[in-house]
């Protein structure tokens, strides 16, 4: 390396240390202040902090959609998606106001009332995102709500994997994951409006080149029960399945507990 | 599979040099061809154009004109807004549906025809209408049907459907529509005799850019497709944006049921619309142009392609246009596949790309990064005519007509139950009642303003002023009697917007689902006050947390018709006695059963045992 690029390298990087400093700024979630810095969503700053807006659609490692609106907050009073909403300087966000209780409730309701949600006989139960949410904001009981009752078929064509839609909540993540980390576009969604739903590259699911090491099909991706492992049920005994333990949510709020004792 | 299918995708994707964002196009000539998109069809598309199955298929079933499954050579698409449902679109239905003899959704053994239900096609000033595959047919009756039908039945030539021409350019050879203009009342800036070929375009290329925008800043016009965004501020953003290429697109996706207007510029003011979209390039440094015409008026698309090629003759689009080195700009028109969320501008540009039409994520906003993510603005076809307009008059003249805050004319597509439906230009701020007289309506009991996201007014109302301060709309004018039930229409627009809603976010792809089913519960006669609270509360989470337009404003009909209409609504509800409420009609419960045992119930039904048929 010349002494000239040398000097270059460092002359970047200090404009890179500049460039962070310059753009980092505080606002408000609920009155705390929080910090963000450019480039950042209202989600990325809140997370860092500490702050747990729910969320089901949006995941870490994956480009966020804002399709299922849990992660609605009020900035500036004007509702936005967290996930999908950049941060700025000296906004006002609020997250945890009764009203913003209430619309999460509903779009977790409809999410619920949209599909086929038979927690007791699902597989995915205890670590199912879905429900976690709905005990998380104090959904207990059906309400409110028809039940549309949608008859999807299922696909059971591969050898190692299953696809029951009539769980899905459209999330798309692994749609994202199968595009932007797999490479593969395993998944897409076909359909519009209620008749919306994920389909696959191919006639069903055996003509797609999906494996089991694929990201989208990995456990975290599918928040519900959607996709299937077969051959690999009920793995954990109930009690010590993820959400037994902790409220969903509860890592991100811990993590930042964790580090303030330090 | 067929050496033909292979042919027809090889050479559709050919004609568009195999380029992705011209994937509507490359399949609306397959569809054309092979009168479907088939599974493997998509495969061989995929190949071609080295993208992948699903990619296709998404799109098929996004777009209401594109099908997995064969259709007919020839689809007959019916109106079924509820302008023509109230004309009779049923009885039109019927005696389709029985000469063709197939019901509606079916395609005939012989795979001559299709019939469908298609939402507002832009005629509701000459209801019932349908699309028989691009061709135009109005004011439908049960015996015009018949002759239809039996004439295709004999023939399927669809031009031979067109016996007597329409007026203006309708009568033009490349149109050759039936369709009538029905320009009621001409104004001073978009219908009168008083417009100037290229006065505007003239006078812009005059100036300096920035002075074009100032002109149309300084004139006030706003956006004439509802929202009524500031026009010059958009395109002074999309000015500001830093990039070598900008792009200019008009919205001609005219969807909102009861809207018109947009349908007569295009035929009587294509040169105007082009000549603003000039301009609006030159004001913001743009380079290539786009018109999202509307599947549905795809009979208009020769006779707009001879302007735009005369026009490129003229040496008004293309290089150094009108004599101004190095301003190069030209138009290309993008047809839709038949979706009514594509009038959004973000789902425009999806669509354009070649995508679903689903709305992106905003920000960033299409004046920073748009079409191909490039500086872009969208406007309507009237503003961009607009624009051209004042460029010629002046901004003091446009902003000395209307309301302070709404400057100029504004096209209404008015229709239902009058004696003159059709255009009117009227300045901003006339009076709805105003509106009523001109058009002779009949015993005016409900209007709807703005279409089906817009608002539901009572006869107290009327003194109520067109204009962005009080009521704002893209056109859309209904009128109807004391006849008419006011919750079919409502049940009607959610009905729409169910079918419309591209399903992206959670509250619009379900919450109007659950709102039409209580507006029917209501319909019924079992709901109870309570559900009334029950609207109004899904209504808010609907509006506040749905992602773009569409669900912002979906349960504005069921809000104003619940605060316009009280009393209809307080007859219908029942007194829910000792807290409890329906939560189903066993009636319809018991409906699938009695289809499937062919009998009655013995409990329910008041003839004990008796058959159902």
């Amino acid at each position: 390396m010349t002494r000239f690029m040398e000097e270059a390298a460092i002359e970047s990087m200090a404009e890179k240390v500049g460039d962070i400093m310059r753009n980092a700024f505080v606002f408000n979630i609920d009155g705390v202040g929080v910090k963000g810095k450019d480039g950042q969503t209202i989600m990325d700053a809140a997370d860092q902090a500490g702050i747990y807006i729910p969320r089901l659609c949006d995941v870490e490692g994956l480009e966020p959609q804002g399709s299922c609106r849990v992660c609605t907050v009020k900035v500036n009073g004007r509702p936005a998606a967290a996930c999908t909403q950049p941060a700025a300087e000296g906004i006002e966000v609020e997250n945890e106001t009764l009203e913003i209780f209430n619309w999460r409730r509903d779009l977790i309701r409809m999410l619920f009332h949209e599909g086929n949600h038979l927690c007791p006989i699902c597989e995915a139960s205890g670590r199912c995102e879905l429900q976690a949410m709905a005990y998380r904001l104090g959904i207990f009981q059906p309400a409110k709500y028809p039940y549309l009752q949608p008859v999807r078929p299922i696909d059971a064509s591969h050898p190692d994997i299953m696809l029951d839609t009539n769980r899905c909540i459209r999330c798309g993540r692994c749609i994202r994951a199968s595009k932007d980390i797999d490479g593969k576009n395993v998944f897409g969604y076909v359909g519009r409006g209620m008749h919306k739903r994920v389909g696959v590259n191919g006639k069903n699911l055996a003509q797609t080149n999906v494996h089991l090491d694929d990201r989208a099909i990995a456990l975290e991706t599918c928040p519900v029960g959607c996709i299937i492992r077969k051959g690999l049920g009920f793995f954990t005994p109930i009690g010590q399945r993820e959400f037994d333990r902790a409220p969903i949510g509860s890592t991100i709020e811990k993590a930042v507990l964790k580090r303030g004792k330090k | 599979m067929g050496k033909d299918t292979v042919s027809v995708v090889r050479q559709a994707c050919k004609k568009f040099d195999h380029e992705g964002s011209r994937i509507l196009d490359i399949l609306r000539e397959v569809q054309k061809r092979l009168a479907c998109v088939s599974g493997e069809t998509m495969d061989l598309l995929a190949a071609e154009l080295s993208t992948h199955r699903i990619e296709i298929e998404g799109l098929v079933s996004f777009y209401s004109f594109f099908s997995e499954n064969r259709k007919g050579k020839i689809i007959i698409r019916l109106c079924d807004d509820i302008i023509d449902r109230f004309a009779g679109i049923e009885r039109v239905a019927k005696v389709f549906s029985e000469e063709l003899g197939i019901g509606i959704g079916e395609t005939s053994s012989d795979w001559n025809f299709s019939l469908e239900f298609t939402p507002c096609i832009g005629m509701s000033d000459q209801a019932p209408a349908a699309l028989i595959n691009e061709t135009v047919v109005t004011k439908l009756t049960p015996e015009s049907a018949g002759v239809i039908a039996r004439s295709l039945k004999k023939n399927l030539d669809t031009s031979a459907l067109v016996k007597k021409k329409g007026d203006g350019n309708n009568a033009d050879r490349l149109v050759n529509a039936m369709v009538e203009n029905n320009i009621r009342k001409k104004g001073e800036v978009l219908l009168g005799d008083n417009v100037r070929a290229e006065a505007g375009l003239r006078k812009a290329l005059k100036k300096k850019p920035e002075e074009v925008i100032q002109e149309v800043l300084d004139s006030g016009l706003r956006g004439r497709g509802g929202a009524g965004f500031s026009t010059g501020l958009k395109w002074s953003l999309a000015r500001k944006a830093k990039d070598a290429r900008r792009f200019v697109i008009c919205n001609a996706d005219e969807g909102e049921p009861g809207t018109f207007k947009d349908r007569v510029l295009l035929t009587e003011r294509a040169d105007l619309i082009f000549e603003g979209m000039t301009i609006a390039a030159y004001a913001i440094g743009g380079t290539s142009g786009i018109v999202y015409l509307r599947a549905e008026y795809e009979y208009l698309l020769p006779y707009l392609e001879r302007v735009l090629a005369r026009r490129r003759k003229a040496g008004l689009l293309g290089k150094n246009i009108g004599g101004e080195k190095g301003f190069a700009f030209d138009i290309r028109i993008q047809l839709g596949g038949g979706a009514y969320i594509c009038g959004e501008e973000s789902a425009l540009i999806s669509s354009c790309e070649g995508l679903r039409g689903e709305p992106k994520t905003r920000p960033p906003f299409p004046v920073e990064r748009g079409f191909l993510g490039h500086p872009t603005i969208v406007n309507n076809v009237e503003t961009f005519c607009c624009a051209a307009r004042i460029l010629d008059g002046g901004p003091r003249w446009f902003a000395a007509m209307g309301t302070a805050k709404s400057s100029g004319t504004k096209l209404l597509s008015v229709s239902g139950d009058c004696a003159k439906p059709g255009i009117y230009e009227v300045p901003f701020g006339i009076r709805v009642a105003d509106v009523l007289d001109m058009a002779g309506a009949d015993d005016p009991t409900i209007v709807q303003v703005g279409g089906a996201s817009g608002e539901m007014l009572n006869r107290g109302s009327f003194y109520r002023k067109i204009c962005f301060e009080d009521l704002s709309t893209g056109g859309s004018f209904m009128t109807f009697n004391s006849s008419r039930n006011m919750l079919k229409i409502v049940d009607y627009f959610l009905e729409f917007f169910i079918h419309e809603s591209c399903g992206y976010c959670t509250p619009c792809r379900v919450g109007n689902v659950f709102l039409r089913e209580r507006i029917q519960k209501i319909m019924e006669g079992y709901a109870v006050k309570a559900d009334l609270d029950y609207l109004k509360d899904l209504s808010r989470t609907i509006m506040m947390t749905s992602r773009c337009g569409l669900g912002n404003t979906s349960p504005r009909p069921v809000l104003s018709s619940i605060d316009q209409f009280p009393v209809v609504y307080a007859s219908l509800l029942g007194e829910g006695g000792e807290g409890l409420e329906a939560g189903f009609s066993i009636q319809k419960a018991l409906e699938e059963s009695r289809r499937i045992a062919k009998r009655s119930s013995m409990i329910y039904d008041p003839v004990y045992g008796g058959s159902s048929d």
